[in-house]
């Protein structure tokens, strides 16, 4: 055994599970455990009790409506992975989901832990950033909706009070007909990516940008839009020139360095990647690039 | 402090215990059940080698508490082979050098059930990506990938390798 003792909570109803996290003292939640029980392993967290939300039926599912996907937060990677509703809606996310981990992961992983978990080189944060998703909080004082800017603080840091849980996602729905991107650079498959960039992009008649997002991941403390890029790419023509002008507005980022990869060179990754994704979404919406 | 009743069912058979919430399921299975078979390595989800199938699912079993199963079915290495005898994947493993220590073995065995199950004919990027999860340090993945592919065509009525 390598975790410290704790008390275990299975509760089956979501008025239940925020009665516990608002009664029990250092209580974690426990999703798909793939993040918190490795930190448990190494003794990283110590929690007294643990609040396993697998059991709550209302807390999964994928349902769409009102121009919006809506996740239940316990809804396992591997789910979203194989949704028909997610390839057709929206397929950055799905795309995304293959990076994510490993199968055996995905398997067990939610994309609620995963946005709790908050690590800046994480997939689905920046895919939540790029569709400027609403994150839907519970807890006894009831729901409050934040937009993912606001939910997302900094390095593993979020705006979740300790005695609140994520309880859905919301992503607006795009235009069908929508181009979407996503690259990433990672040592091995699986791996946390060194630099990653999701992109979507509405293009019109005569090739003009209607709306446009990009969003990095692993290059600084949490998901970043590059609204620079966005902002040059919106209202004109997209070719290959446009993409590498707005690709370049990356470089204005502040990175993080550590023993992975240096400041300069996330920079670098930061700029390919992004012009990669562009490509791909432009593609993807019927534009020869 | 913090012990709890769980009922899982392990290759077909039911097993009910009172076991400390912080036991995981690779040691319930190991150490609760006997079931050695399935291997721990890194204990924080690395290197695959305590892959089990719970519900259908690969999933690693250092980071699940037996807790967590309740309810569930698992199925162990053990759960894979046929008394007496070895699974087609097993043999196509043998046949192919796909094991030097075994370590990895019950890990990988189990991984590549599930991808045949849901993929009848993976391409050996397929194979390989599948397999990222799972870590060998002796063989390297050669003999392993061969196994997989010569598994699948076995296992789709072909003559195999």
């Amino acid at each position: 055994m390598k975790p410290a003792p704790f008390d275990y909570h299975a509760p089956r109803q979501l008025t239940e599970a925020a009665e516990l996290l608002a009664s029990l003292p250092n209580a974690k939640i426990l999703a798909g455990g793939q993040s918190l029980v490795p930190m448990m392993n190494f003794r990283y967290v110590i929690a007294d009790h643990l609040v396993d939300l697998g059991g709550v039926e209302e807390l999964r599912g994928i349902a769409v409506g009102d121009g919006r996907l809506r996740i239940g937060a316990m809804t396992r990677q591997r789910d979203l992975e194989f949704s028909p509703e997610v390839a057709r809606h929206c397929p950055l996310l799905a795309e995304a989901l293959r990076h994510v981990g490993h199968r055996q992961t995905r398997n067990r992983g939610t994309i609620g832990g995963s946005l709790a978990h908050g690590d800046p080189a994480a997939e689905l944060p920046a895919v939540c950033a790029a569709y400027d998703a609403v994150i839907h909080l519970a807890s006894i004082r009831g729901i409050r909706a934040l937009p993912f800017g606001e939910f997302s603080l900094g390095f593993m840091a979020t705006a979740l009070a300790p005695d609140e849980m994520i309880a859905a996602i919301e992503l607006p729905i795009w235009r069908t007909g929508h181009g979407h991107g996503f690259h990433e650079f990672a040592r091995r498959q699986g791996d946390f990516a060194l630099a990653g960039a999701a992109a979507l992009l509405d293009i019109g008649a005569g090739d003009m940008v209607r709306r446009a997002a990009l969003a990095l991941f692993g290059v600084a403390e949490r998901p970043a839009r590059v609204n620079a890029a966005e902002a040059a790419l919106t209202g004109k023509a997209i070719d290959t020139a446009a993409i590498q002008t707005a690709a370049a507005a990356a470089w204005s980022i502040e990175p993080i360095s550590d023993i992975h990869a240096g400041g300069d060179y996330r920079r670098h990754l930061a700029q390919v990647l992004s012009a990669r994704a562009l490509g791909d979404a432009a593609r993807r919406a019927g534009v020869d690039v | 402090m913090g012990k709890q009743a769980t009922r899982v069912t392990v290759n077909g058979k039911p097993h009910a215990r009172v076991v400390e919430a912080r036991l995981t399921l690779a040691d319930f299975l190991r150490h609760e059940l006997g079931l050695t078979g399935t291997h721990l390595g890194c204990e924080h989800g690395v290197c695959g080698a305590c892959t089990v199938l719970l519900d259908g699912r690969s999933a690693r079993s250092c980071l699940m508490f037996a807790v967590q199963a309740n309810g569930c079915e698992v199925t162990t290495v053990e759960g894979l082979t046929p008394d007496g005898a070895l699974s087609v994947l097993q043999q196509a493993f043998m046949d192919n050098h796909g094991l030097q220590c075994g370590f990895c073995t019950p890990g990988m065995l189990i991984t590549l059930t599930e991808l045949l199950h849901d993929n009848a004919d993976p391409s050996e990027r397929e194979v390989r990506e599948a397999l990222t999860g799972n870590l060998c340090r002796c063989t390297g993945y050669a003999g392993i990938v061969k196994a997989a592919l010569d598994a699948a065509q076995r296992l789709r009525g072909g003559a195999g390798a």
